[in-house]
């Protein structure tokens, strides 16, 4: 397996279960299911045990293997310079060796059948994937400074769609020159990769990125950060040629000052995973709600580098393999969104506007918190 | 082995007991080099009331309870050797109370640490606990149940026991037990004036009850932290260093240390002396004296005080130091084991002495040190050996210099600290037989059933 001689390495130490700070345990799978065996350390010494045989794989270690969902937390946290970086990587690698042995669990063989079959979770036609944009009057990319990505979410989710009107509404008023792929874009193959099949995750790149060199593309900008990151670290390798960057960042370099969003208003935000630990983007977000008159910026214990994911990461969000109930990470996320006493939660990514707008509605917060996507929170302030 | 299953589940819910291979696996071993045992169900309770019919199904079944705090004892205390429930306690993570006035708080038992730290550190910044050298993971319940130390260990009164202000305990016959003034009236600020029955629960490793909640003391928190390094070429200088800078009563925590690696620390004495203020001026007046107490060792041109590089001090003042789980991987095989022996300031030398000749029989490389216990009354020495996990003979030379350590302590009048089941058998050994015997009937009143940790501090295996 990639990285075995890394295995042995792991002191299961814990640090991997904190954040920074240590403000609370802040691995989503730990936090929901509270054995060691499901913290980075315990992954770490049962997959040793698996690959040495000491131990034979089944559908708890599958179980074990997939709730990892990529968010990065122990990489950002590991005592063990030369393991640390490789700990995602590692997991990544051990669920495509699962996934080999015809051992992966059934909502993440449904979602990795729908990719390869229909070339996106929702299972919806190629056809279908302009329908965002419907009344924007965006133009097809022919050549213009950026290709505007919406990716699946932004294709064929709800809150999605919301979100990818938003911010091209928003590119446009910033004066951004972009197009559109519309019908032809295409899955970017993040959340497959972090769900293990690298090899489904490599034909899906090298498919988009046929299209964008052959469209010419320079520069792109993405609607989430999941798309974000894959495109920016993993394409290169396979053959994408062009800078990419997340949607927030592109605004935020050409945002002056906004006017007031009515009333003075308390905002938090989170940090999505894949922009912030995996891609180090922090600031961009904050600017834009700090050009904001009126929006008062609260942050959560766990933010910026120490953010609790939203579990939506590793292809959680398609297979809900992580579960439910109380100690799932968006919910303990959104409770300690409300305890900022902010009156708005803010998400840059659709995956964990989705998860935590879900996760408001389960703890009953909807009369005090409101989850609101960055972009669609920026245009009522223009 | 059904009904109990069942039984666990309709205690705690389906979620939290487990008896799956992968949890047998990992909660039947820890980080160190004792050999692995083999829990039949992992149990992770909530409340105090499911720990009690926990402990309850155990005793009427004769299963083995094994509380586990943050499992990170390294010497095996809360591997199960003789099977039953392994008890993961850190569901029970609540932070209960500050007492900003009298200055302690009250926990449940799994709460780690880090947890403890953060919350202070954001709601009531003036005050802090003593955080162990241990990654923030730790548990308070767990820390007390071994005679742990910390930060303050030197300056606040001695071993995290020692800053027990209370305790709620359950016992092996399933009764929940207050100790201290929070068996009276509900506060938790002192175990006196009543009879300390907290001494029954620390120090035990989980053998006579189970901790469920924990009065802690707390301590003022200042702004200003400084490190400074004093080092010297004569180990035998040591004992008269420490006692000299103890007496000054500036430091915070004294901690002494010796590594071969990086190699311009071998051959060197460290005594490292943190210093905390409230402003600059009294930083400067309390770093002069601890100056001042060593000035003949300077004047001599002896010893000196190392001029620190801003790294080196941001990674000595951190609380935990995570450079210390660092040296589980300088064999670059992820694993480390120490022993540590509890004994008086002036074994130093020796301990040193005996450390290097262990390391050097039993080839392996090394760490030791030792942390300044209350005012000079006593240092926690440790020898730490590093090791390959994956090198099976690595692991057996360090076994055996583990052994040879827990020895060599105990011939220098030292205690070992935390100790596997060897160390606890040596230490039985040389007990004076009355205290066996008081040790074995104190245990066998309070666990009729034999069912907490067994296999631990038995005279007969």
């Amino acid at each position: 397996m990639k990285h075995e001689e890394l295995l042995h390495r792991c002191f299961r130490c814990g640090w991997c279960k904190m954040p920074l700070n240590y403000a609370d345990f802040n691995c989503p799978s730990y936090l929901q299911y509270r054995f060691e065996s499901f913290t980075a350390g315990g992954r770490m010494w049962l997959i040793r045990a698996w690959q040495q045989g000491e131990l034979k794989a089944g559908e708890r270690l599958a179980q074990i293997l997939f709730t990892c969902v990529t968010c990065k937390n122990c990489v950002q946290t590991c005592a063990m310079a030369g393991i640390r970086e490789q700990l995602v990587e590692i997991f990544m690698a051990a669920k495509g060796e699962l996934a080999e042995q015809g051992l992966v669990p059934p909502s993440v063989r449904d979602y990795l059948k729908a990719m390869q079959t229909h070339g996106n979770p929702y299972k919806r036609p190629d056809a279908e994937r302009a329908r965002w944009a419907e009344g924007l009057d965006l133009p097809r990319y022919s050549g213009q400074e950026y290709l505007f990505y919406v990716g699946d979410e932004g294709a064929f989710d709800e809150l999605g769609i919301g979100m990818a009107r938003s911010v091209a509404r928003l590119l446009g008023k910033a004066g951004v020159d972009f197009g559109i792929l519309g019908e032809a874009e295409t899955s970017d193959g993040n959340d497959v990769r972090a769900a293990g099949e690298e090899s489904l995750a490599r034909a899906l790149a090298e498919n988009l990125t046929g299209k964008l060199n052959d469209l010419g593309v320079k520069k792109v900008v993405t609607l989430s950060p999941h798309a974000f990151n894959i495109l920016k670290t993993d394409y290169p390798a396979w053959g994408g040629v062009f800078a990419v960057e997340h949607w927030s960042q592109v605004v935020a370099r050409r945002v002056r000052a906004l006017a007031p969003a009515g009333p003075s208003l308390a905002v938090t935000f989170h940090d999505p995973c894949y922009l912030g630990r995996w891609q180090g983007e922090y600031e961009a977000p904050r600017a834009l709600l700090r050009a904001v008159p009126g929006l008062t910026l609260l942050e959560m214990p766990r933010s910026r580098q120490n953010a609790l994911c939203c579990g939506g990461g590793g292809g959680n969000f398609f297979t809900d393999i992580l579960g439910h109930g109380g100690d799932q990470a968006a919910r303990v996320r959104v409770r300690e969104a409300a305890e900022t006493g902010a009156a708005v939660l803010a998400a840059a990514c659709p995956l964990c506007l989705k998860m935590l707008d879900d996760a408001v509605k389960a703890e009953g917060l909807g009369d005090r918190l409101a989850v609101r996507d960055l972009a669609t929170l920026l245009l009522a302030a223009r | 082995m059904n009904d109990i299953h069942d039984e666990l589940v309709r205690i705690v819910g389906a979620a939290y007991v487990s008896r799956a291979e992968e949890e047998l696996y990992i909660y039947g071993r820890d980080q160190g080099v004792q050999p692995p045992g083999r829990p039949d169900y992992v149990v992770l309770p909530a409340t105090t009331e499911e720990v009690r019919r926990i402990v309850l199904l155990a005793g009427e079944n004769g299963v083995p309870v094994v509380p586990m705090g943050g499992g990170l004892v390294l010497s095996g205390l809360s591997v199960p050797l003789k099977g039953g429930i392994v008890l993961d306690m850190k569901r029970m993570n609540r932070i209960l109370e500050v007492n900003e006035l009298s200055h302690y708080c009250v926990v449940e038992a799994g709460t780690s640490q880090g947890a403890l730290q953060a919350y202070l550190a954001r709601r009531h910044p003036a005050l802090k606990h003593s955080v162990p050298d241990a990654p923030p993971t730790a548990t308070i319940a767990g820390n007390v149940a071994i005679h742990g130390s910390g930060h303050l260990s030197q300056s606040e009164g001695g071993f995290h026991s020692e800053m027990v202000t209370g305790l709620e305990v359950v016992l092996p016959t399933g009764e929940v037990c207050r100790l201290g003034s929070c068996s009276t009236v509900d506060k938790w600020f002192s175990r006196a004036p009543l009879p300390d029955l907290a001494g029954l629960f620390l120090g035990w490793n989980g053998t006579t009850g189970v901790i469920t909640k924990v009065g802690l003391k707390l301590f003022p928190s200042f702004p200003l932290k400084d490190v400074l390094m004093f080092m010297t070429e004569d180990i035998d200088a040591v004992p008269e260093v420490i006692s000299r800078i103890v007496s000054t009563e500036m430091g915070e925590d004294i901690n002494f240390f010796v590594t071969p690696k990086p190699a311009y620390f071998d051959g060197f004495q460290m005594t490292n002396v943190h210093v905390t203020a409230r402003t600059p001026r009294e930083m400067k007046l309390r770093q002069a004296l601890v100056r001042e107490s060593v000035q003949p060792y300077l004047d001599r041109k002896e010893a000196g005080f190392l001029p620190l590089p801003a790294h080196m001090k941001g990674n000595l003042l951190a609380a935990p130091q995570k450079s210390l789980s660092e040296f589980a991987d300088i064999r670059k095989g992820g694993g480390f084991e120490y022993v540590g022996s509890i004994m008086p300031v002036e074994s130093i030398p020796g301990a040193y002495r005996a450390g290097l000749e262990i390391a050097a029989r039993n080839g392996v490389t090394y760490s030791m040190g030792a942390r300044v216990v209350g005012r000079g009354h006593a240092v926690m020495f440790y020898y730490a050996f590093p090791f390959n996990r994956a090198d099976e003979g690595e692991i057996l030379q360090v076994r055996h210099a583990l052994e040879a350590a827990n020895r060599a302590a105990l011939d220098l009048g030292g205690i070992p600290w935390k100790t596997e089941v060897a160390g606890q058998r040596m230490i039985l050994a040389r007990m004076d037989p009355a205290t066996v015997a008081l040790m074995e009937r104190l245990r066998a009143l309070l666990d009729p059933h034999g069912i907490m940790n067994p296999g631990n501090w038995e005279v007969a295996p």
